[in-house]
């Protein structure tokens, strides 16, 4: 039987903890954030290895912690499958019994030949009498997860489990997960810091810094719409910047030093609303020098090359659109960069595309039910 | 060569080794997986018999076994007897004595099984108890028989505060360290010769015995 986990944790200290989540039955939730943004320790929480938080988890009818009402359950009696950043093989058994061991009492017999199946869908067959250190890390990696598997869980705990290997192994181990997932049924949350990693394989990220969950969405609405600076920054975007909403008759507009950019979708705020506004790298598009194209009418922004970056087959081009802070930065193919003659000093223009460009509103100015992730779970 | 000396060091060695052992493994696994504050007092008072003369020690031992002080009072009442001068009393004196050679050893081994591997136990629905059993045990038992080992021949071989607490009672306290130093002042050079290459021999061959578990692979497939 499987069912949804829901959390909703507050803590101050030793550690701050601020997050609600719901993840289904099946899905993938990647929890991200810098070092010591909480990752592990809601993991751990839920796991019930770490107790000093208040609030509630939920796992379909079962109640796992409820400090209003006093009810924490110990990790054994909370049927998590949990894979260790280091894997926390039992090093003195076979990985056959690392397995059989979390089944608990049953027919040997029987726990062998599951042991085995479990460790044929991870790709071990034939390793089943390996102790932990003649396996290699990617094979150690796999025995974790078939360990964590072998206890029937009713949801699926994964710490970094991808850190401790090579990039080669990593990429190998992250597509036989995606694989494996799609036949458990039960929530799976991942933390990592690797974005990369978390967009490949998770159904929703959730974005943690000091223990707050910031936006929980699916990862293109995250990357296109950040609910706030401080998440685009957390997420490595570039080109946040401040704004301030017009309104031209009946359209708004929004203002950006000496620019007026049109906006596919209205923010619904006041005119003179201070905001801050993302665009993603995608949704810059340069002009063709002396072949002027239709799409070139919308948001045209000018500026001067102040940097071209070579990195490969990509050039990050950084433009100086006016004032000081107004510092575009567009990634184009190496090629288009010196076929338009992109060096530092050079006049170039760029098309903003208006659908592209998401508004963020002052914290506080937010318009009502304007939900920012699909499930509305955020807690900013 | 006093057999009735060689029996009572046996004898004083099992009652010292079979009560340090489960007090070593239990205060030895406290002080690995617990921060508290005045730790590092705890640990040193356990050290102390590591550093402190026989004779000091002994010497407060056999004041504080006196019939006038609690615990000489507590054993009275308890028993009738004294403490001083008893097999009991030099019992209770090794195991003060032997106190680091039991605890630190498992202690160390205890420090060395990482935090992760009981929460694994724990996640995998491992009681605490079977988490001892299944996982832990397993893997500091080379703590365990180098605590029991060292534990052991050193009560053997101890001199110093089994004199000053026990003296020298023919079949009561007289173990075979003293009967040495008896039959030297005797001018027994055979008995002496014979009763301290025994000692040289057991001595030895448990030694061996820790070092060799401490240098060879302990576990399958640990290296």
């Amino acid at each position: 039987m499987s069912a949804d986990l829901t959390l909703d944790l507050t803590a101050t200290r030793p550690i701050p903890l601020d997050v609600r989540l719901r993840v289904a039955a099946g899905e993938l939730v990647a929890l991200v954030g810098p070092s010591g943004s909480g990752k592990t320790t809601i993991l751990r929480t839920i796991a019930g290895l770490h107790g000093r938080v208040h609030g509630r988890i939920c796992c379909g009818d079962e109640t796992w912690l409820d400090t209003s009402s006093g009810i924490r359950r110990t990790p054994q009696d909370r049927r998590v499958g949990m894979v260790f950043q280091d894997y926390a093989l039992f090093p003195h058994m076979t990985a056959r019994r690392n397995l059989t061991l979390a089944m608990g009492r049953g027919n040997p017999s029987r726990q062998a030949e599951r042991a085995a199946g479990l460790l044929a869908r991870v790709r071990l067959q034939g390793l089943e009498e390996r102790y932990p250190q003649q396996l290699s890390g990617g094979q150690q990696q796999r025995v974790a997860v078939a360990r964590a598997l072998a206890r029937d869980p009713r949801v699926l705990l994964l710490d970094e489990p991808f850190s401790a290997v090579d990039m080669m192994t990593r990429g190998r181990l992250q597509r036989e997960l995606a694989l494996l997932r799609r036949s458990i049924d039960i929530p799976i949350i991942l933390v990592t810091h690797d974005l990369a990693e978390a967009t490949a394989l998770a159904d929703r990220i959730c974005v943690l810094h000091n223990g707050r969950g910031l936006q929980t969405a699916i990862p293109e609405e995250l990357f296109r719409k950040p609910a706030s600076p401080h998440v685009a920054r957390l997420l490595g975007r570039q080109n946040v910047f401040a704004g301030i909403i017009r309104h031209e008759g009946t359209s708004e507009r929004l203002s950006w030093g000496r620019h007026v950019l049109e906006l596919a979708r209205p923010s619904g705020l006041a005119p003179g609303s201070r905001v801050h506004w993302y665009i993603p790298d995608s949704d810059i598009v340069l002009h063709r020098r002396g072949r002027p194209s239709l799409g070139e009418r919308e948001n045209p922004v000018s500026g001067v090359v102040q940097d071209c970056l070579v990195l490969g087959a990509q050039t990050s081009v950084t433009l100086q659109c006016g004032e000081v802070d107004q510092l575009l930065r567009l990634t184009v193919s190496t090629h288009a960069a010196r076929r338009n003659g992109l060096e530092p000093g050079v006049e170039a223009s760029v098309s903003l595309l208006s659908n592209g460009i998401h508004v963020m509103p002052e914290s506080g100015t937010r318009p009502p039910g304007r939900a920012v992730s699909r499930q509305g779970e955020a807690n900013d | 060569m006093d057999w009735t000396a060689f029996r009572l060091s046996l004898e004083l060695a099992a009652w010292t080794t079979g009560i340090l052992l489960p007090l070593g493994l239990m205060i030895g696994r406290w002080l690995a997986y617990h921060r508290f504050p005045g730790r590092g007092f705890v640990e040193a008072a356990i050290a102390l018999p590591l550093v402190l003369p026989p004779t000091v020690l002994g010497y407060y031992l056999l004041v504080s076994f006196g019939r006038d002080m609690p615990i000489g009072q507590f054993w009275a009442g308890l028993t009738g007897s004294g403490l001083n001068f008893s097999f009991a009393g030099i019992v209770l004196a090794s195991i003060v004595f032997n106190l680091p050679f039991a605890i630190q050893p498992v202690q160390r081994a205890f420090e060395s099984v990482p935090l992760h591997l009981r929460e694994a136990a724990w996640c995998s629905g491992l009681s605490p108890w079977r988490t001892l059993s299944a996982i832990e045990l397993p893997l500091v038992w080379p703590g365990v028989v180098s605590a029991f080992v060292l534990t052991f021949v050193h009560t053997i071989g101890e001199f110093g505060v089994v004199l000053m607490v026990g003296g020298a009672i023919d079949g009561e306290t007289k173990t075979v360290a003293i009967a040495i130093y008896d039959r030297v002042q005797a001018f027994d050079d055979e008995a002496a010769g014979a009763m301290s290459f025994l000692l040289l021999v057991v001595s030895f061959v448990a030694i061996g015995l820790v070092y060799g578990l401490a240098g060879r692979g302990r576990i399958p497939g640990v290296r």
